[in-house]
């Protein structure tokens, strides 16, 4: 328990960490601080593209074992599973209707890659191996708990679940930005190997965490926003579901992971995956198959709950259970 | 100058149903149109900005097409079918154009 103290009093005077309360507390205070749209987008543009390459490196280093192709899977249960036990657990500690509950509970199937950012960030801080093939997990657990919210919304009669999926989105949801560039910068780095990254290591592996502080100051900003926007709208029982469900997502994510025989950082990485929340992928097909269930509710959780807490003392919690649970 | 008249539509809609919605006023035969970012407002739901939205679900986007009077019932048709269920606004104006035939 004394290791599990140590490294939540270290992340949290993390530069990383430090940045985000920076950026809520500058929300929070009304500060006109702020990244311009395009200076976001291209940090988040650079993390993809970053984490990606090294994963397909990692992988590039240690070759395709089964491992990959089953974790793989488990990773897309975890996501079409996750949904099911987020919507029970709203259903018992809040009053959201069905539709609100499904479009939350997808929300917590999928991910938020700038978690896993930050938890691979810790795992390197502390010296921690993990599988270079867990940022093509990260990718297959966007999508499948949109399903499984859909599915739950239709299964209650609410309205006709097929006409909410067309084309259109299956396309805008599989081949949105965020995992075209991850996968592809997954196989860029998996082509080239360690020759690649010599090549653009200067460019992608120094300067990584500084530009991680300026994301999560960016994260932090918008967070405190969407808090200082949402005092109302969040009871009790929702902040409860906030900080329970990862908790729970998280030690699903570390049976599975230990069952695969991940490493420790394998391990962790898992259970970040199923304890993180969606606020990008989720909330935009949300909004064009659900529009009925309330953005307020599933962007001001996932991004303004779950997300803080995932960062500032969910890693760090993951990592001790990650430990005790492969004897790392 | 001689001017025409013309119906100025301009809707405003959530950003992940612009896709949707160009295509139908396409669909629906009218090929000219401009698409401006809505920097913020408030409505129903209360105030938004897009200084504070983390990816493109929560920003909203305008549509604006000029178009011939005889068309707009068609064109109404087609971008009621995609707001129907969504939130935005869809507001019709008179207004004058120098050239008719490119409308």
């Amino acid at each position: 328990m004394d290791g599990f103290f140590a490294l939540a009093l270290t992340n949290l005077s993390s530069p990383l960490i430090l940045c985000f309360v920076l950026g809520v507390a500058a929300a929070l205070a009304r500060s006109d601080l702020n990244f311009p749209e395009a200076a976001a987008k291209a940090l988040s543009l650079y993390l993809l593209f970053a984490i990606g390459f090294k994963g397909g490196v990692a992988v590039s280093d240690h070759g395709i074992d089964l491992a990959l192709g089953t974790t793989l899977i488990a990773g897309i249960v975890l996501s079409a599973l996750l949904p099911f036990i987020a919507f029970g657990l709203l259903r018992v500690l809040t009053n959201l209707d069905r539709t609100n509950a499904a479009a939350v509970a997808g929300h917590y199937g999928s991910i938020s890659i700038v978690t896993f950012v930050a938890g691979t960030s810790v795992l390197e801080s502390q010296g921690l191996m993990y599988e270079g093939y867990m940022v093509a997990v990260a990718a297959a657990m966007e999508a499948p708990a949109i399903l499984s919210a859909l599915w739950l919304i239709s299964a209650g009669g609410a309205s006709n679940g097929k006409s909410r999926m067309d084309a259109h989105l299956w396309r805008e949801i599989l081949l949105n930005g965020s995992i075209v560039l991850l996968i592809g910068s997954f196989v860029i780095g998996f082509i080239t190997g360690q020759e690649g990254l010599k090549e653009i290591s200067s460019f992608i592996v120094s300067p990584f965490k500084g530009v991680l502080c300026l994301f999560l100051l960016d994260m932090g900003i918008v967070a405190g926003r969407g808090l200082r926007n949402s005092r109302g709208s969040i009871t009790l029982g929702l902040l409860a579901f906030g900080i329970l469900m990862p908790i729970v997502g998280a030690a699903i994510g570390a049976v599975a992971g230990a069952a695969l025989g991940l490493s420790t950082g394998g391990v962790l990485l898992l259970m970040v995956l199923s304890a993180s929340a969606s606020y990008i992928a989720v909330p935009a097909a949300m909004r064009v198959a659900v529009p009925e269930a309330d953005p307020g509710i599933y962007l001001t959780l996932s991004l303004g709950i779950t997300f803080p807490f995932n960062l500032t003392i969910g890693i760090p919690l993951y990592l001790a259970a990650a430990r005790i649970v492969t004897g790392g | 100058m001689q001017t025409h008249d013309a119906k100025r539509v301009a809707i405003i809609i959530e950003t992940p149903m612009k896709r949707r919605l160009v295509a139908a006023i396409e669909e629906a035969g009218v090929s000219g149109y401009s698409i401006l970012p809505v920097e913020g407002g408030s409505g129903r739901s209360g105030p938004w900005s897009r200084e504070g939205q983390v990816g493109r679900a929560g920003g909203m986007s305008q549509v604006i097409c000029v178009i011939r009077p005889d068309r707009l019932d068609t064109l109404l048709e087609a971008i009621f079918s995609v707001v129907e269920r969504h939130i935005g606004v869809v507001t019709v104006s008179d207004c004058q154009v120098l050239r008719a035939e490119r409308f």
